[in-house]
């Protein structure tokens, strides 16, 4: 694989080009004039303002940050937790039924899995709203939470935690001293992804919720269908630069801190 | 090994905890469908019977069990209407899994032989937009789909068509919507798959004699096979119960599941119905549902 | 036979009847499934000795190794530390510390947080820790690392972190897995007279897991040789490298000459063996086995003179032709073919720069031994 042809180019740069440019033009768009988001008339931010006066599309979007921040770290316990009996425990009763349920919401279709949760919550008589979302979240994210966590312990050297022991730590602190603090990074990026997840979420959130509860992609969505304007582009641009700068901002620090560990492992290796 | 090193009593709780929320909120909500699906629908809240409480008593229970039937199903059976959604939405959905494996295929592999330095960045250019919301990037297509879209005024600018296309509303749009959404979790299994491979084995075979293009597909294909495997089941799975994108791209000619099951339920409010759509779409996923994950199971062992 | 006793100083419990082991191995069994990876296994390893496990990998040096640890817990039979039966106690109880294989250094705290860890757990005082770490850091020449982390390390340091970290508890028994296995040759032999000195200046007990006979018969007091599992020879290394108790000792530990046959006469403590291809052999046996039984006769290459003339006043002298010549530089491999078709493997050490006479290939030549120049194994 030395070779980068210009073939390899070009499929690359088409590839990313399909995949940018629809982004591309929703940003561009809602910077325009005109109520039209095909034809352009000028630049104009007056989207982005009757954005900050739209109370309905506020609360929405509060009620979304709140299930977001909550569901996501219930499921990055629950599904570290998953991915702990995944790697670890090779042999329990129920194995095969854990392992199915763990990863079988990654490719459920969320039509099931929000109709089955809301049948579930009807039948226990529970008030549906905020709570009943959020759990519904938490069930869907948490699986996601285990994969990628379930990755990074796949290669973690338990020798280390065995070293913990042998110098006295007690199985519940070598956890929560040596093994978490190792596996950090993958816990927190299982937690971003479970919060982006929980953020993006429309069917499972429209079968679960509840009068009053209203999040976000429901708006957008109940918006839509009632035509294209220029301020769905505006929320939809907020929100994708909210996730975008995250993104890079990680990925520069992921970036500086393995130049960091080259630069370290360099100056070990002219060590004697 | 680390068995013997875990307290009895911490591993029941790791365990336990995840498989006790796993099992109320994912499972038995599955026997709760199975079970409406064989209720009869009624105009009450809960909008079906019979309605299982506690109070009843074994007798009252068992008694309601003989209310339950395989009506609705018997019903979908009937109406052509359904089998025609569940063929679509399978013929969609293969046919959009083969267009992203053939637009995946090119990057992955472009990307897997880009220089070390460039191939982070790519990487993370392909996750980004998994990380952007899903109904916005479908959203986006409207914009350019329309026959007063984008897409049209471009090529109507620059001449190749006189008539806008029309695209929106139409199947085409759907399979464009299903390929561009999932197109990041048909790349990144074949990248993987593309990317650990040994660079030394086309040389190999280019020294036994092969043609580059004969390489590409003795040695380079059949070794991401694993890859296209798991960017195929991503892709196809999720993509028959596909809901938001036939609902926002596709027109009233294209028949999905998952909008069928969403309609029957939000607009019909035959709930028993809707769970007997679900329960045979289930049906026809559980076999690659299963495979997946044992693929999952397999790849963490 | 003369005394093969240690060399290395006059020190050696396992001679006296006495003295008490320190850690008692008693019938210790350990399956994994259908799989037998320990087997009946019983060992005494004594007060401030230096103990090595040798084996091929798979051959359960390293469960028995995790069984004293405490990280596995043995299907039958008990380990007795110190008199007490350590059954059931946990890893992060017991009196013992363990240096890992692949150093298992915690990587997100520095080298000082790393020594320190230890004695954290053990609630001690923080001024104490402090200066404890400080003896560590000195002890292995790490002090001005003490704020790396383990990847701003060389091999060598994480190696000599990982002991530190290891010894600061000041353990009844250090376990060491390994402990060179993934250093280069030469910072390997270096730190074989390192962890020697060590052992001998914190006075502790240790237990090396290794499958490098070199390092073992370097550092050890005693080796226990290793398969499936079972111990076949627990002695002093001239003792196991001299007097193999049985074929799989003798090949296992460096290069030998196996001579299989059969006892013609015992005169003695002389028996005579009639070899494969007619080879007639005298040696040397202190429990001679019986005439008529099958026997091997063992013998070095370095025992084996190969001359180009027939040597008078040796017992043992075999005509060949010489097969292989392999120069090494300190010595000279030879590899000569009976007339009766055996190879024998000899080696000289190449005292001076030019032998006057060197021997060439296909040359007529005698190989010749001493009858105690190797053992007598019963088949």
């Amino acid at each position: 694989m030395q070779r980068w042809t210009p073939f390899n180019i070009v499929s690359v740069v088409l590839g990313f080009a399909f995949l940018y440019i629809p982004i591309l033009l929703l940003v561009i768009f809602s910077f325009n004039e005109s109520k039209l988001v095909t034809v352009w008339a000028g630049f104009s931010t007056k989207w982005y303002v009757s954005l900050l006066s739209n109370k309905s599309v506020l609360d929405a979007a509060w009620v979304t940050i709140r299930i977001g921040l909550v569901s996501a770290t219930i499921a990055t316990v629950l599904g570290t937790m998953a991915a702990l009996t995944l790697v670890r425990y090779r042999r329990f009763n129920g194995r095969m039924l854990f392992s199915g349920m763990a990863y079988a919401p990654l490719v459920m279709p969320e039509v099931i899995t929000g109709l089955s949760l809301l049948l579930l919550f009807v039948a226990m008589g529970m008030d549906r709203g905020f709570w009943t979302v959020l759990i519904a979240h938490i069930t869907f994210t948490m699986c996601f939470v285990a994969v990628v966590v379930q990755s990074r312990l796949l290669t973690f050297d338990e020798s280390v935690e065995e070293a913990a022991m042998d110098l006295g730590a007690s199985p519940v602190t070598t956890f929560f001293h040596v093994t978490l603090p190792i596996i950090m990074p993958a816990v927190f990026s299982g937690w971003v992804l479970a919060f982006t997840l929980s953020l993006d979420d429309l069917v499972t959130s429209a079968f679960t919720t509840g009068p009053g509860t209203t999040t976000l992609p429901m708006k957008i969505y109940s918006q839509v269908k009632l035509g294209v304007t220029p301020e769905i582009n505006a929320v939809s641009t907020i929100m994708i630069a909210i996730v975008t700068v995250g993104v890079v901002i990680a990925s520069i620090i992921t970036k500086r801190q393995e130049l960091q560990r080259q630069r370290d492992e360099r100056m070990a290796m002219a060590q004697p | 090994m680390m068995g013997a090193i875990g307290t009895f009593f911490r591993k029941r709780i790791v365990i336990m905890v995840p498989y006790a929320w796993l099992t109320v909120f994912f499972l038995i909500p599955f026997f709760i469908v199975l079970r409406i699906s064989l209720s009869t629908s009624e105009i009450a809240m809960p909008p079906y019977s019979p309605v299982f409480s506690m109070a009843d008593g074994w007798a009252g229970w068992m008694e309601k069990f003989n209310l339950l039937s395989f009506d609705n199903f018997v019903w979908l059976t009937g109406d052509p209407l359904y089998f025609e959604a569940y063929f679509s939405s399978v013929k969609i959905a293969l046919i959009s899994t083969l267009l992203t494996l053939l637009v995946a295929y090119p990057i992955a592999y472009g990307m897997a032989k880009a220089p070390g330095t460039v191939r982070p960045t790519l990487l993370m250019l392909v996750i980004l937009p998994f990380w952007t919301s899903f109904l916005i990037r479908v959203y986006a297509w409207i914009a350019i789909l329309k026959p007063e879209g984008l897409l049209n005024e471009l090529l109507m600018g620059i001449g190749v068509i006189h008539e806008p296309l029309i695209i929106l509303n139409t199947t085409y749009a759907v399979y464009i919507g299903i390929v561009y959404s999932y197109l990041p979790f048909m790349v990144l299994p074949l990248y993987s798959a593309l990317e650990k491979m040994d660079g030394t084995l086309i040389e190999a075979a280019e020294d036994l004699g092969c043609t580059p293009v004969g390489a590409f597909w003795k040695v380079t294909f059949p070794l991401s096979i694993p890859g296209v495997i798991a960017g195929c089941m991503l892709v196809f799975i999720p993509a028959v119960g596909e809901f938001v994108i036939p609902d926002l791209l596709g027109g009233s000619e294209t028949l999905m599941i998952g909008r069928t099951l969403w309609n029957e339920f939000n607009a019909n409010h035959d709930w028993p119905v809707a769970s007997a759509v679900a329960i045979v779409l289930l049906a026809i996923l559980i076999i690659p549902i299963v495979f997946f994950q044992h693929l999952q199971a397999k790849s963490a062992e | 036979m003369k005394s093969l006793g240690s060399i290395r100083r006059s020190f050696a419990p396992w001679s006296d009847p006495n003295s008490i082991p320190y850690i008692s191995i008693r019938n210790v069994t350990k399956k994994f499934g259908d799989f037998v990876a320990v087997d009946n296994l019983s060992l005494d390893i004594y007060n401030r000795e230096f103990f090595a496990l040798l084996g091929a990998s798979g051959c359960g040096k390293s469960t028995l190794l995790r069984m004293l640890a405490g990280f596995e817990q043995p299907t039958s039979g008990e380990i007795v530390l110190d008199g007490q039966n350590m059954a059931g106690t946990p890893p992060y109880r017991r009196p013992v510390n363990m240096m890992f294989q692949s150093y298992a250094l915690f990587p997100h705290m520095t080298v000082e947080k790393n020594i320190a860890f230890g004695l954290k757990q053990d609630g001690m005082p923080a001024n104490e820790i402090a200066e404890r770490v400080k003896q560590m850091l000195k002890l292995v020449k790490l002090e001005k690392f003490a704020a790396r982390k383990p990847n701003q390390l060389s091999g060598g340091q994480r190696q000599r972190v990982a002991l530190a970290r290891a010894v600061a508890k000041r353990p009844k028994v250090l376990l060491l897995d390994e402990p060179l296995g993934a250093l280069d040759k030469k910072l390997r032999e270096e730190t074989q007279f390192e962890l020697m000195d060590l052992q001998q200046e914190l006075g502790l007990t240790f237990v090396i897991v290794t499958h490098d006979q070199e390092e073992a018969m370097t550092m050890a007091d005693r080796i226990a040789v290793m398969n499936a599992g079972k111990v076949i020879q627990v002695a002093t290394p001239p003792e196991i490298y001299e007097a193999p108790n049985s074929r799989f000792v003798a090949d296992f530990i460096g290069d030998v000459n196996i001579f299989d046959g059969k006892v013609t006469a015992v005169t003695g403590e002389f028996v005579d063996i009639e070899a494969e291809g007619g080879v007639k052999l005298r040696m040397v046996s202190s429990e001679p086995p019986a005439v008529g039984q099958n026997a091997a006769a063992v013998i070095r290459p370095e025992k084996i003179r190969v001359t180009g003339e027939k040597p008078a006043g040796r017992a043992n002298a075999l005509e060949g032709e010489i097969w292989d010549i392999g120069y090494l530089g300190d010595m000279t491999v030879f590899r000569v073919k009976l007339d009766g078709g055996k190879i024998v493997k000899a080696s000289s050490l190449n005292a001076v720069r030019a032998a006057e006479d060197p021997l060439t290939y296909d040359q007529k030549v005698w190989v010749s031994f001493d009858e105690n120049a190797g053992v007598v194994l019963k088949d």
